[in-house]
């Protein structure tokens, strides 16, 4: 069954160009793919999260408000019942606050430069086949 | 699963979206699932919205949603979207123009890929309607994909088709021509502030004047085949008077306007069914459509398994030299299967 994955853009930045290009990607990898769009609220994508069943979250976060936002995804998730779903994040993060993002419970972080083919391949490594039950 | 079930029918949002994923991924106890679930279905007005791409339907489904919850109702959305014929993946992007609908629990939406389906819905989408119904919404629209005129499953499965069209995608040949302006039971011209959407609504309505079912409770195309389905006596003490004609209601979705018309179009429609007794003829056709459907991908799954793999390959190789036609090749296979020839 293709991996559902929720591509998601929090917070105020209004560049989508690297989303969009991850989107295609991921679609070309097989892949179902949500697209939210732009200004997304941490409830927003809770919402969407749960909604669409997907398996795996992506954050586009170009602004800098990484360390705001991404810790109050996460939580709110969590409040859902979303524990089980991992966040990947995307966009530009400084080196000195990825140990913070992993602490939040961020199971990879995607610089520029990233190839498409190495964040393919982590999604993979890191989903096993969901199961039907 | 039993559990998710209960759940389900206690409003749990998450198990109503795990058991949507069970059917879509036609798990091994869906069967179990929806029988289950179907004694509590039937509720439910379901609407489906369809027309070509870039007409609008997403921005029409977010304004009528809209609309419903403010009288109150809750809201399903089941948005379908292509899936890439090549790499098995697909974009759903239906949301991006659903935001404001966004942190209200009396709706829920969910995106769907065609997953190699070719009539405008996928193959799960009958049985994802069912799991919504019970989950106890009272409206659920159902987005198609972008359709052009020969995606008609939506008339299979809604209660009301609406047919979205918009200024400046055809000359008026488009309106006449069979298909997809014939499942409608309500015509919408969205975008109707653009130039050319008084050109678009005489178009239809030409085509209605031209002649239209009127009633698709007679006889609807389905995969090439014609079927038609008695209408038991029901309702025709006046054939004529009781025929429905679709309304053309115009619209422009992003800002709201024409929305309380079309919404009362759809009314008046659920009311004539309702009133006609047609409504348990449309039913009785959809079930009967769906048992067919059903039945046949049952055989064609059973039969597949009793030809050997490499029959195939061998009649392949065959037809491509030109040493047999495709219809005698049928012929062939069919007669190394016992039971069948």
């Amino acid at each position: 069954m293709p991996i559902r994955v929720l591509i998601a853009k929090p917070g105020l930045d209004g560049h989508d160009r690297g989303a969009k290009v991850i989107a295609r990607a991921l679609r070309d990898a097989g892949m179902e793919v949500i697209y939210t769009g732009l200004r997304q609220t941490p409830e927003m994508i809770a919402e969407a999260a749960l909604q669409e069943d997907v398996d795996i979250v992506g954050l586009s976060i170009l602004s800098g408000a990484h360390l705001a936002l991404v810790p109050k995804i996460r939580q709110t998730m969590d409040k859902s019942g979303l524990n089980d779903i991992p966040i990947l994040v995307g966009g530009i993060i400084p080196d000195s606050d990825r140990p913070t993002l992993e602490a939040a419970g961020v199971t990879a972080i995607f610089g520029p430069g990233t190839s498409t083919e190495e964040i393919v391949a982590h999604i993979h490594k890191i989903l096993t086949p969901k199961d039907t039950q | 699963m039993n559990d998710l079930v209960e759940q389900l029918l206690n409003g749990n949002r998450r198990a109503l979206a795990r058991l949507l994923t069970a059917v879509e991924n036609e798990a091994a106890n869906r069967g179990e699932v929806l029988a289950a679930l179907f004694p509590h279905t039937g509720r439910a007005w379901v609407i489906g919205v369809t027309g070509a791409p870039g007409t609008g339907k997403s921005t029409l489904v977010t304004a009528l949603t809209k609309a419903y919850r403010a009288q109150g109702k809750t809201v399903a959305v089941l948005a379908v979207d292509p899936t890439s014929p090549f790499s098995g993946g697909a974009i759903l992007g239906d949301r991006i123009r659903m935001r404001e609908l966004s942190g209200d629990t009396g709706v829920f939406i969910r995106s769907m890929a065609t997953r190699g389906s070719l009539g405008g819905l996928s193959r799960a989408t009958r049985s994802a309607i069912r799991v919504m119904d019970a989950a106890g919404f009272d409206i659920i629209l159902v987005e198609t994909v972008g359709a052009g005129q020969s995606e008609v499953d939506i008339a299979l499965a809604a209660k009301t088709t609406l047919v979205v069209d918009a200024p400046g995608l055809g000359d008026d040949v488009q309106a006449i021509k069979a298909g997809i302006l014939e499942i409608a039971d309500v015509l919408v011209v969205n975008k109707a502030d653009r130039p050319g959407a008084k050109n678009t609504v005489r178009s239809l309505k030409t085509m209605l004047e031209l002649g239209h079912p009127g009633s698709r409770s007679q006889v609807v195309a389905h995969h090439g085949q014609l079927l038609r389905v008695e209408s038991n006596g029901v309702g025709n003490k006046d054939e004529v008077e009781a025929m429905w004609l679709p309304p053309i209601v115009e619209t422009v979705a992003s800002e709201g306007k024409g929305i309380g018309e079309l919404i009362e179009a759809i009314d008046r429609h659920r009311h004539y069914l309702a009133n006609d007794a047609a409504l348990i003829n449309l039913e009785r056709q959809q079930i009967e459509i769906e048992l067919y459907d059903r039945l046949r991908e049952a055989l064609m799954t059973r039969l597949l398994q009793k030809i050997p793999g490499n029959v195939f390959a061998d009649v392949i190789g065959r037809i491509q030299a030109r040493e047999i036609d495709p219809e005698s090749a049928v012929m062939a296979v069919l007669a190394k299967v016992p039971d069948v020839s």
